[in-house]
């Protein structure tokens, strides 16, 4: 694993979120907690909506197109044949970290 | 027929009502002699709050005045002690006199209960009966910060309490019991009582045991609590309750028990001795309320006459003299084995009611807020009516019985399976059905499975046919909808325990109201997020991460994800200037669409997320505010040109709304408000369709409010006139403010009004003025905070709307 630095924790509103740019389009952090972060496609499989939009509650996200909820620490939506991709993080001194040969791998796939 | 002799010991509103029926019934048969230890006659003593809170003057309360005593020959003894009484020689004696009876009546009333504290005797302690004591305390209440401190939260005490807060003194009660009035209340009213009263400034302490009256000179100095508390004041009211006076009736030999014993003619232990009133004791009862009294008063009447009648004791209610407090209790409302309990509340409103019913019958009733139907209620109990055949309806009163009532289970079971019962989702009857056979046996369980009634929620009700008629009474019909899963309390519930609790901060919502998630979910958040901000404006901070992403993002997100911008045009005014620089900021960032709306303004449709600090700023640098085209809040208020070009035009319909549209821009409300000004009947600005229209007329301003024109089309309903614009402008803030504090969240005004009646909202904001001022400032307070452009403000943090990291050269590595 490799591990790329992102943010600060602080960057991220506490039960918000902020995108990152990444090749294979934009993965959405989910500040669940005070020290939880959770990554997950910013795109809902549904329509298409912006989920680093949504409200965040629990561990969960609430897409703000059409209200489909996902679980942050599966990915599954709730009630819905649907999961959104999502990213192991770690949080380091403040430090939000992606594992980045994960995404490498997956663009190389 | 010879005038026979009736001496009378107590001029009261019992022995006063006795000889009205006596008089009436036999004018000129008896020659009266009434004596009373206060030097006055017959005044309505149930009217003493009201003459001690300055609303009723004593001359107001008068029942009988020289004239009536004079015009049926009563001689008149008043402010004289009766000293005892001879009941063989059949003799009254006075401290100025004997006088010989015929019959006698004794209607010696009731004392006042002195607790027997130490420093019970000090000057300055009183208690609460009589015109003395009144004027005592209005007295008292003359010294500007005056305390005072009354002990007892019965009836008497807290309308002592009230009366003199309105004379100004600082008020303190002290019950020994937990709640207020808990021989009348249950816990519930006497919370929304203690509410409303320390509303008031009344200072309550329930639970709390008096120790010693402190004393200063021979004055009272204050009240000591067994925990140790003082309570300074300088007058210490007792109203703990009442005791049958009977003394002078004992001494006369008399039976006697807690009261003067009477059988069901009045007739005491001596046959020409009769006795009505607080003093007596009948079949083991004392009373204290004034009907029973007047019943007594009617059948010593016709004792006298020779006719024979008998006292029967009925059920009792009672009705507190608070002005603005409006309760009721009757019957017997204690919880027991048996019995069942409707109940209704709206906290908004402030309404408790509780129906106690017992096999078929209504046995009890507390009610609080709204006690308008109270007598219909009391008819119930008191009749001992069966109810059975209206229990369903019974809460709402009166208006809601009898006529043929149409079985909506019955239209929702004929409906064949393709039946479309959810039009947002396209979900039809089968779909809901089978997803109900398959286990989904609630509302939340079936909106999950096939979202029906989970975007606008108009077809819940018809979901919840369907679960009824598909499960039969497996289903329990909710009586209050939960917020969402998060919680088991309704919309109102939350409402009204954020204002009673206090509770200042989304955690302590969660916290004291028992959330069960760890902080809610997309439905509950937004709801508690406004509930908070609008109850508490100055202490609670609006929670962006709580709002929905085009509150957040101040801009409406489309179907692909990028927002339209809609800079405010006051009233639908703009310039040369301010076109030009939407024109600049369409081209300059590339804005695929723009488009004229029907609030008179233009929308930038397409901006990218990121761009829209950079758009705002542009437009902000025109002097161009954000429209609030996303928020629940108000939107736009459109105008015609009114008397500026229009030749039928009454009034300044434009200015109007270009001033209303300045003071309420940036207010949040349960959902979006959208306004019109009307220059004449003609209706232009099609304000009869708006939440708040006013159409202009030549004598001034007709104010409707509760109009809509999407999910359902109404007419707006007349609030008020207006004479003057700045008065059109009150009634309008008035009401904005009013559904700010109590509408459910998302419930356009005319669902608001359609919930709480227009009545209510007009006897708030247009008949009384000092509501419609509260209302104003409190909205005012609101805007002194919300009242400004967020554009400006998000333009400041253009960083947090850029990705926080960009990878994409790191994956290509």
């Amino acid at each position: 694993m490799s591990w790329i630095d992102l943010c600060a924790i602080d960057d991220i509103p506490l039960r918000g979120a902020r995108r990152i740019k990444t090749a294979q389009g934009c993965v959405a952090l989910f500040r669940t907690g005070d020290t939880e972060v959770f990554a997950a496609a910013d795109r809902c499989p549904h329509k298409g909506g912006p989920l680093s939009e949504g409200i965040v509650h629990g561990q969960s996200v609430t897409c703000p197109l059409h209200n489909m909820v996902f679980d942050l620490t599966t990915g599954q939506a709730r009630g819905e044949a649907m999961q959104i991709q999502t990213h192991a993080l770690r949080i380091e001194d403040g430090r939000v970290l992606i594992d980045g040969a994960k995404l490498r791998a997956r663009s190389a796939a | 027929m010879s005038t026979r002799k009736l001496v009378v010991i107590g001029a009261g509103m019992a022995s006063g009502r006795a000889l009205e029926h006596l008089f009436e019934a036999a004018p000129g048969q008896w020659d009266v002699t009434l004596f009373n230890a206060e030097p006055r006659g017959n005044y309505n003593r149930i009217m003493l709050s009201p003459v001690l809170s300055g609303e009723k003057s004593y001359g107001e309360i008068v029942i009988h005045d020289d004239d009536w005593y004079a015009q049926h020959g009563v001689t008149c003894r008043f402010g004289e002690k009766v000293l005892s009484i001879d009941a063989d020689a059949k003799l009254v004696e006075g401290e100025k006199g004997v006088v010989p009876y015929d019959k006698l009546l004794i209607a010696t009333g009731s004392t006042p209960f002195i607790v027997p504290l130490p420093g019970h005797d000090l000057d300055g302690v009183i208690a609460y009966r009589d015109l003395e004591d009144t004027n005592r305390m209005i007295d008292a209440a003359a010294t500007p910060g005056a305390r005072v401190v009354v002990i007892g939260g019965g009836l008497l005490g807290l309308e002592a309490a009230a009366g003199l807060r309105l004379r100004g003194m600082e008020v303190t009660v002290v019950h020994l019991m937990g709640h207020l009035m808990d021989r009348q209340l249950d816990e519930s009213a006497g919370f929304l009582l203690r509410k409303s009263l320390e509303s008031r400034g009344i200072d309550i302490r329930c639970g709390a045991n008096s120790k010693e009256i402190l004393g200063e000179n021979g004055k009272v100095r204050a009240l000591l609590l067994d925990d140790g508390t003082e309570l300074s004041c300088d007058l210490l009211v007792m109203a703990v309750g009442i005791r049958p006076n009977i003394a002078l009736a004992k001494e006369a030999g008399l039976a006697t028990g807690r009261g003067i014993h009477v059988d069901g003619q009045m007739i005491t232990s001596n046959a020409d001795i009769l006795s009505v009133g607080e003093c007596i004791e009948h079949d083991g009862a004392v009373f204290g309320l004034v009907a029973p009294l007047y019943d007594q008063a009617k059948v010593a009447a016709q004792t006298l006459l020779g006719t024979h009648a008998t006292f029967v004791q009925k059920q009792l209610s009672t009705k507190l003299k608070v002005t603005g407090c409006d309760l009721f209790s009757a019957g017997d409302f204690a919880e027991g084995d048996g019995r069942e309990d409707i109940v209704f509340r709206d906290p908004g409103r402030g309404i408790y009611k509780r129906l106690v019913i017992e096999g078929h019958r209504l046995i009890g009733a507390v009610m609080y807020g709204d006690t308008a139907d109270s007598n219909w209620f009391f008819g119930l109990i008191r009749d001992g009516t069966d109810i059975d055949d209206m229990r369903e309806t019974l809460i709402f009163g009166p208006a809601y019985q009898g006529g043929a009532s149409a079985d909506p289970l019955s239209a929702v079971a004929a409906l064949p399976p393709e039946a479309e019962i959810c039009g947002c989702n396209g979900i039809c009857k089968g779909t809901i059905t089978d997803a109900i056979a398959g286990g989904a046996t609630d509302l939340g369980a079936v909106r999950a499975q096939t979202k029906a009634s989970a975007s606008c929620g108009t077809c819940t009700g018809l979901v919840e046919q369907l679960l009824q008629v598909t499960l039969g009474d497996a289903f329990q019909m909710p009586a209050a909808q939960p917020i969402c899963g998060c919680c088991d309390l309704s919309h109102e519930d939350v409402r009204r325990l954020i204002k009673a609790q206090e509770l200042k901060s989304q955690e302590a919502v969660w916290q004291e109201l028992g959330w069960k998630t760890r902080n809610g979910c997309h439905v509950c958040r937004p709801a508690v997020n406004f509930y908070l901000l609008a109850d508490w404006p100055l202490e609670y901070r609006d929670d962006p991460q709580s709002r929905f992403v085009n509150e957040r993002k101040h801009a409406n997100i489309q179907k692909d994800g990028t927002f339209s911008v809609v800079p405010r045009m006051w009233g639908g005014i703009t310039t040369p200037a301010e076109l030009r620089a939407i024109a600049d900021a369409a081209e300059k960032y590339a804005v695929p669409t723009v488009k004229v709306t029907g609030g008179q303004r233009i929308d930038l449709l397409g901006v990218k997320g990121e761009d829209l600090p950079g758009i705002w700023a542009d437009l902000n640098a025109a002097g161009l505010v954000s429209g609030h085209a996303y928020s629940k809040g108000l939107r736009t208020v459109k105008t015609c040109v009114g008397t500026d070009h229009c030749r039928f035009g009454t009034q300044d319909s434009t200015g109007l709304g270009v001033k209303l549209e300045q003071i309420l821009w940036g207010s949040w409300t349960p959902h979006k408000v959208k306004l019109a000004v009307s220059g004449c009947p003609r209706n232009c600005a099609e304000a009869t369709c708006k939440d708040v229209g006013i159409v202009c007329v030549d004598s001034g301003y007709q104010v409707g409010v509760g109009g809509a024109a999407g999910m359902d089309v109404k007419e707006t309903e007349r609030l008020g006139d207006a004479a003057t614009e700045q008065e059109a402008i009150d009634l309008t803030v008035a009401f904005i403010q009013l559904y700010r504090e109590n509408a459910k969240y998302l419930d356009r005004p005319y669902k608001w009004v359609a919930k709480v009646g227009l009545d209510w909202v007009k006897a708030r904001v247009v008949d009384d003025l000092d509501e419609r001022a509260r209302l104003i400032a409190a909205f005012d307070l609101s805007q002194s905070i919300y009242r400004k452009d967020p554009w400006a403000e998000e333009a400041k943090r253009a960083p947090a709307f850029q990705p926080v990291a960009d990878l994409t050269l790191e994956a290509a590595e």
